[in-house]
């Protein structure tokens, strides 16, 4: 993934899955009775499977865009030589 | 008078309180006499306290009883709340970890204070404050209405000012135990609201349904009660008029959601950015809980609940509808149990509620404008001293006046805090927009949304004025002209207000730009807003 130090901004293809479940917002889509699902109409129960389908895509982008440690805690593992480069 | 209710309330009642002063000594940081101690409960929540915490904060007990409320009044329109609570996660999920990466390199403690380092405007950071507490406190005394809501069930249904004395007790000793300890009590008796929450909806889904019929049943009964009202606009399904209101309010919600400084006070306090990304998974499962939730509204139709007249206003009090529910249909003891759930739920979020605003107030106007070099310890007493303050203010609310201007004023501050969404969320992501711009959408949004507002009536329930947010597009007007002709279709007027101020804000900044007006200092890096917990870079906890 390459990042923008610029506009410090991140950008990956992945998080475009974070705009799915605002399909839910499409309310022609679903504002009918049938069918019933254990007697919940469809206006419901359709409302309701994107609850799951909402963990999905936001558990998807979060797995999938873990953040590469910026600071692993262990020590530089340039040499020193390499460090004192400019010296030379 | 019901007994056994109120004996399981108050034992209930009793621990979180005891909890509540305990919280102070939980994770002890090495003080308490500083904002991110007593504010932010040390910044190092993990993923679990996280999730009670915020979840406790935004599922409150207004949205308890009042989602409920509104189905068994309306119908489906009520249902809006699960679409926002859905969208909510997916849209907050990037812009959250890089208010939580900025705040921590800068110490910021509310969003007031990031607007403040990104634009160096103290007065752009005073607006976005003000805004902020002003929209908080009448959410404050809604969790009050909740909290009634219960007791009055109860049989605590008393008139006059006397009537409200419970009230009145239960809040004193929140606000006592939030002034000594800070945000970790309200993370505390967190885990103990949504334990009983969850453990109470699923009874109530399970059980209910099968005692009157089953949902089809059920649904059926709503259809027939709604069908028989000469009102057009309710329902078990949308109409043609409401559906655009239904997304955009879904939406408008969603947007607003964490802008509210409380729910920012939530993230700010959690350990990293993986703990809040883990949340936005996690945090669904409360929208579940809710839209289930919902649903009993329209139990309530089948099993024939009747609202309670409230004996301090003397009219019927909808918001009863699921306590009722509750104390009809289930035995004393466990409806005790649902009672205490709804009870506790009001205290939780009233208590990050006054103490977020209790920051506001004292990051961005007494350290800003009345003491400027005050000390840590100083501000953490402040902000205490404040905390006392919002929740009087809002106990007095209730009392005082009538509920319904809560109610009408909560809804008034969801425009409202949407009118900082440049300020403070578009800003996360670039400085483009000038201050200048900032500054005139947020007067233009603010005006124009509070205008609308204004001239929604409703003569059904006989009022003239703020009467909901529901707005007709034929009633859209610019200085004359009208739009969309004469039509009927409903839209959420937030975010109307909001386009209003994105337009108002971007000719401002073009006109700014243009002009080459300065547009201040900005303090931050674009390498703050990924900085991680284990970065060097993250400023020091409590740090003098």
């Amino acid at each position: 993934m390459p990042s923008d130090h610029k506009t410090g901004l991140r950008w990956s293809n992945w998080n475009l899955l974070l705009v799915v479940p605002l399909l839910m917002l499409i309310t022609p889509w679903f504002n009918i009775d049938e069918p019933r699902i254990f007697g919940l109409p469809f206006f419901y129960w359709y409302q309701f499977a994107f609850v799951p389908l909402g963990v999905l895509c936001v558990g998807l982008v979060y797995v999938k865009t873990k953040d590469k440690p910026v600071v692993t805690g262990k020590p530089d593992k340039l040499g020193v030589d390499d460090l004192d480069e400019g010296a030379n | 008078m019901q007994w056994t209710e109120l004996i399981v309330f108050s034992v209930l009642f009793l621990l979180v309180t005891v909890m509540g002063f305990v919280a102070a000594r939980w994770q002890k940081g090495s003080t308490l006499e500083h904002l991110d101690e007593w504010g932010l409960g040390g910044r190092k929540f993990g993923s679990w306290i996280t999730w009670f915490l915020v979840g406790g904060d935004l599922y409150t007990a207004y949205t308890f009883v009042a989602v409920p409320a509104l189905m068994f009044g309306a119908g489906a329109t009520g249902f809006f709340a699960l679409p926002y609570t859905v969208i909510l996660y997916p849209i907050v999920f990037l812009p959250l970890v890089r208010m939580w990466s900025v705040s921590r390199v800068h110490g910021y403690v509310t969003p007031a204070d990031f607007v403040k380092g990104r634009y160096g405007s103290h007065w752009l950071a005073l607006l976005v404050a003000i805004t902020g507490i002003v929209a908080t406190m009448p959410y404050i005394a809604l969790q009050l209405v909740g909290l009634e809501a219960v007791l009055r069930s109860m049989g605590l249904n008393g008139g006059g000012i006397l009537g409200h004395l419970p009230l009145f007790i239960a809040f004193v000793i929140l606000a006592l135990y939030t002034y000594q300890s800070g945000l970790r009590a309200p993370a505390l008796i967190a885990f103990v609201k949504d334990i009983l929450i969850y453990i109470v909806i699923l009874v109530a889904i399970v059980y209910l349904p099968s005692k009157f019929g089953g949902w089809g049943e059920i649904f059926n009964d709503a259809q027939a009660k709604f069908d028989a009202t000469p009102a057009k606009t309710d329902g078990i399904l949308l109409n043609s008029n409401n559906q655009l209101q239904y997304a955009t309010l879904a939406l408008g919600s969603a947007l607003a959601l964490f802008i509210y400084p409380h729910s920012l006070t939530g993230i700010l306090a959690s350990r990293g950015r993986n703990v809040i990304k883990r949340n936005m998974v996690a945090l669904p499962a409360y929208s579940l809980v809710l839209g289930l939730l919902a649903l009993l509204g329209y139990v309530a139709i089948s099993a024939g609940t009747k609202p309670i007249v409230n004996q301090a206003t003397g009219r019927p009090d909808t918001n009863t509808i699921v306590p009722e529910l509750f104390g009809a249909n289930f035995p004393s003891w466990f409806a005790g149990v649902a009672f205490a759930a709804i009870g506790i739920g009001a205290l939780v979020p009233a208590a990050i509620m006054s103490i977020a605003a209790a920051n506001l107030w004292t990051r961005n106007v007494y350290k800003e404008y009345i003491k400027k070099h005050a000390t840590p310890a100083e501000e953490a007493k402040q902000a205490k001293l404040a905390s006392l303050v919002v929740k009087f203010g809002a106990v007095a609310f209730i009392v005082f006046v009538d509920p319904q201007f809560s109610i009408d004023l909560q809804l008034i501050g969801g425009v409202m805090i949407l009118q900082t969404l440049p300020a403070v969320a578009i800003a996360l992501y670039t400085r483009w927009f000038h201050v200048y711009g900032l500054v005139a959408g947020w007067i233009g949004g603010m005006g124009y949304g509070m205008w609308l507002l204004y001239n929604i009536g409703n003569p059904a329930i006989n009022k003239a004025h703020f009467a909901g947010s529901a707005l007709p597009l034929g009633k859209l007007s610019l200085f004359g002209w009208h739009p969309f002709g004469a039509s009927t279709v409903q839209i959420y007027v937030g975010i109307v207000a909001l386009t209003v101020n994105l337009l108002v804000a971007v000719i401002v900044t073009l006109i700014a730009k243009k002009a080459k007006v300065f547009n201040g200092t900005d303090q931050t890096d674009p390498s703050d807003y990924h900085v991680d917990e284990d970065s060097p870079r993250v400023k020091p906890v409590a740090a003098h």
